[in-house]
């Protein structure tokens, strides 16, 4: 397929989020919301003023918060929880693993404001471990989506699965990156540009700037394949083999840690069916303060950084 | 193989039945258990026997006695639930599901062995009967909350029970789930705990203490009772006038003692998973006549 030109209009993807529950509860008496006093912070007030008694605050405690979705959901009933990533993931790892994955309940975990999207608040409040601590749990689907139709799509398929998934719901703006008819689904990647000197693997906010760093190295004379990969779990091994296996390398590219998340999936499963020169673009660590914007083109997870790394892989350094 | 692992379990008690008469096949049903769950864990090799037997008379009153669940439809919708959050008594938990039909008791013989359905602490995926995965302490109450919150929304009266253990309660999450709980007056869930006062090193009280147990259950606002862990006619009387009141959620402190009744381990702390050998079975099996 091949991606609408980028809309000059950011989205909240947290508004998708909001109006696609509303949607989904009018549809299916069992859908619940799930939170910890992140009404405001997940935009659950319209779903608090239409579905009142199917809110379900618990107070600022996630362990019990993912614990009690989990005795909803033995009750037949269909939970979606919303809470900032850092907390939901860290707070609450062993109640995922556990009672969620292990147990296999038909739990929707929505994390909001993920990555550096709190940027100012400093490391304690991002979260660019999460899908790094989540990757290693058995039975669990992660879902990083680019935009707006993106998160609509994975939050039905979520609710829809049998079994736990996870689906990150960005608050930087992104624009529109899919056309109206494009159908998400779990464990399919999208090639949103065809190009066969060098692949860029991006999900998230990643995904519109990984496309604006095609456009440079289109100037540069490089065609650039530009993969969207939303499902970090299971990962779409088709078209990442066809990109080791056609393309000079490939650049994952992530508002993330380095360590752990997509470009260490992606890095895992090709070491092992078809190594290919890779670049693996995150923050390096705990990140200082600063806006998300700011935190995003200062680490390199730019189209000028994208565009570097993919020149690196393209025009190897003579020895 | 020990002769206890042949005799016949009990099954469910018909409630149309004179209490006293309940009480009686509560009382010898609870001591059949007890001998099939020390052969299960002499030929397992492992386990944890202390609180099992903590646990059997309050695990088997609710089984054979007071629950709502059907062994044949063990997902039915409306079936009351019962939880229990000290996944390591899975002993006795497995042996009285199949006393009450929910598998073949001969799957028992099975316990922690290579690929068996009964893992050390218990899976729902792999053991009609099972709610909850539990074994991490501290789980099993927010999942109860949670079901007993879903039945709230389905304005249904089915009843959730959970079991917890009395050193489990020094987990954070469950004071947590406590809050929640008490905020909804969620009067259809009944959170047992088990006290026993050890935890698996020493006392509760020498660790990080509890008490006053009920204060703080009431500061939280669930109505408390407090009963005899082992005297079946007490248990049973209680939880056939729950809620203990109405508008809370009721915390029952069940006073037991680990190992009970058996003379050489009641209240020794070093029962928590010490796995009695063949001698020690044969002796509390003679005291379990």
């Amino acid at each position: 397929m091949t991606a609408v030109a980028a809309s000059p209009v950011l989205h909240d993807c947290r508004d998708a989020f909001a109006s696609t529950l509303e949607a989904l509860a009018a549809d299916d008496e069992r859908v619940v919301a799930v939170c910890n006093d992140s009404v405001g912070s997940s935009k659950l007030g319209g779903f608090q003023k239409r579905f009142p008694e199917r809110l379900v605050n618990v107070g600022i405690a996630e362990q019990a918060m993912i614990g009690i979705a989990a005795g909803l959901a033995n009750g037949g009933r269909r939970p979606v929880i919303s809470g900032a990533s850092c907390f939901l993931t860290a707070r609450g790892l062993e109640q995922i693993k556990v009672d969620l994955a292990y147990t296999n309940a038909n739990v929707t975990l929505c994390a909001m404001s993920p990555g550096v999207a709190y940027g100012e608040l400093g490391p304690t409040h991002h979260s660019i471990e999460d899908i790094a601590w989540l990757r290693a749990i058995d039975n669990l689907v992660l879902i990083v989506p680019a935009d707006p139709l993106e998160t609509e799509q994975a939050l039905r398929s979520a609710v829809d699965h049998d079994g736990p998934v996870f689906v990150r719901v960005s608050r930087m703006g992104v624009p529109a990156i899919y056309p109206a008819d494009h159908r998400f689904e779990i464990g399919c990647a999208v090639r949103l540009l065809d190009g066969d000197d060098v692949t860029i693997v991006a999900n998230g906010t990643m995904v519109t700037r990984a496309l604006d760093a095609a456009a440079l190295l289109r100037d540069d004379g490089v065609a650039a394949r530009v993969i969207s990969m939303p499902t970090v779990k299971p990962l779409d091994l088709n078209e990442l083999r066809a990109a080791a296996r056609e393309t000079a390398g490939i650049v994952t590219v992530e508002e993330h840690s380095v360590r752990g998340g997509l470009g260490g999936a992606v890095a895992e499963a090709l070491s092992v069916e078809h190594p290919a020169p890779m670049r693996i673009l995150g923050f390096p660590g705990f990140a200082p303060t600063g806006s998300a914007k700011w935190l995003l083109d200062h680490f390199s997870l730019s189209a000028t950084g994208i565009r570097a790394a993919a020149l690196e892989l393209t025009e190897p350094k003579q020895v | 193989m020990t002769a206890s692992t042949q005799e016949a379990l009990p099954g469910r008690i018909d409630a149309a039945l004179p209490r006293d008469e309940r009480v009686r096949l509560l009382a010898d049903g609870a001591r059949r258990i007890r001998r099939r769950n020390l052969a299960l864990i002499e030929a397992a090799g492992l386990g944890h026997i202390g609180g099992d037997l903590s646990a059997t008379d309050i695990v088997a009153t609710l089984f054979l006695g007071v629950l709502d669940v059907d062994p044949a439809d063990p997902k039915a919708p409306d079936r009351d639930r019962f939880v229990m959050s000290k996944g390591h008594s899975s002993g006795v938990l497995y042996t009285v599901l199949a006393s009450c039909g929910f598998f073949d008791p001969a799957l028992l013989d099975t316990y922690m062995q290579p690929l068996s359905p009964l893992n050390g602490h218990p899976d729902s995926k792999k053991v009609p009967g099972v709610e909850a995965n539990t074994g991490p302490l501290g789980h099993g109450l927010p999942i109860a909350v949670g079901m007993a919150i879903a039945a709230q929304l389905d304005g249904s009266s089915r009843r959730t029970f959970c079991l917890v253990g009395d050193g489990e309660l020094q987990e954070g999450s469950n004071w947590e789930a406590l809050m929640a709980g008490g905020h909804r007056g969620l009067e259809r869930l009944c959170v047992i705990v088990d006290r026993n006062g050890l935890q698996q090193g020493a006392p509760t009280e020498e660790t990080s203490r509890l008490e006053p147990l009920a204060d703080k259950a009431r500061a939280f606002n669930w109505a408390v009772a407090e009963v005899a862990g082992h005297d079946h006619r007490a248990l049973l009387e209680l939880f056939e006038r729950l809620p203990v009141e109405h508008g809370k959620p009721s915390f029952v402190i069940a006073h037991t003692h680990k190992g009970n009744p058996v003379s050489f381990m009641r209240d020794r702390v070093e029962w928590h998973h010490k796995v009695p050998n063949a001698d020690q079975v044969q002796a509390a099996l003679e005291e379990l006549q």
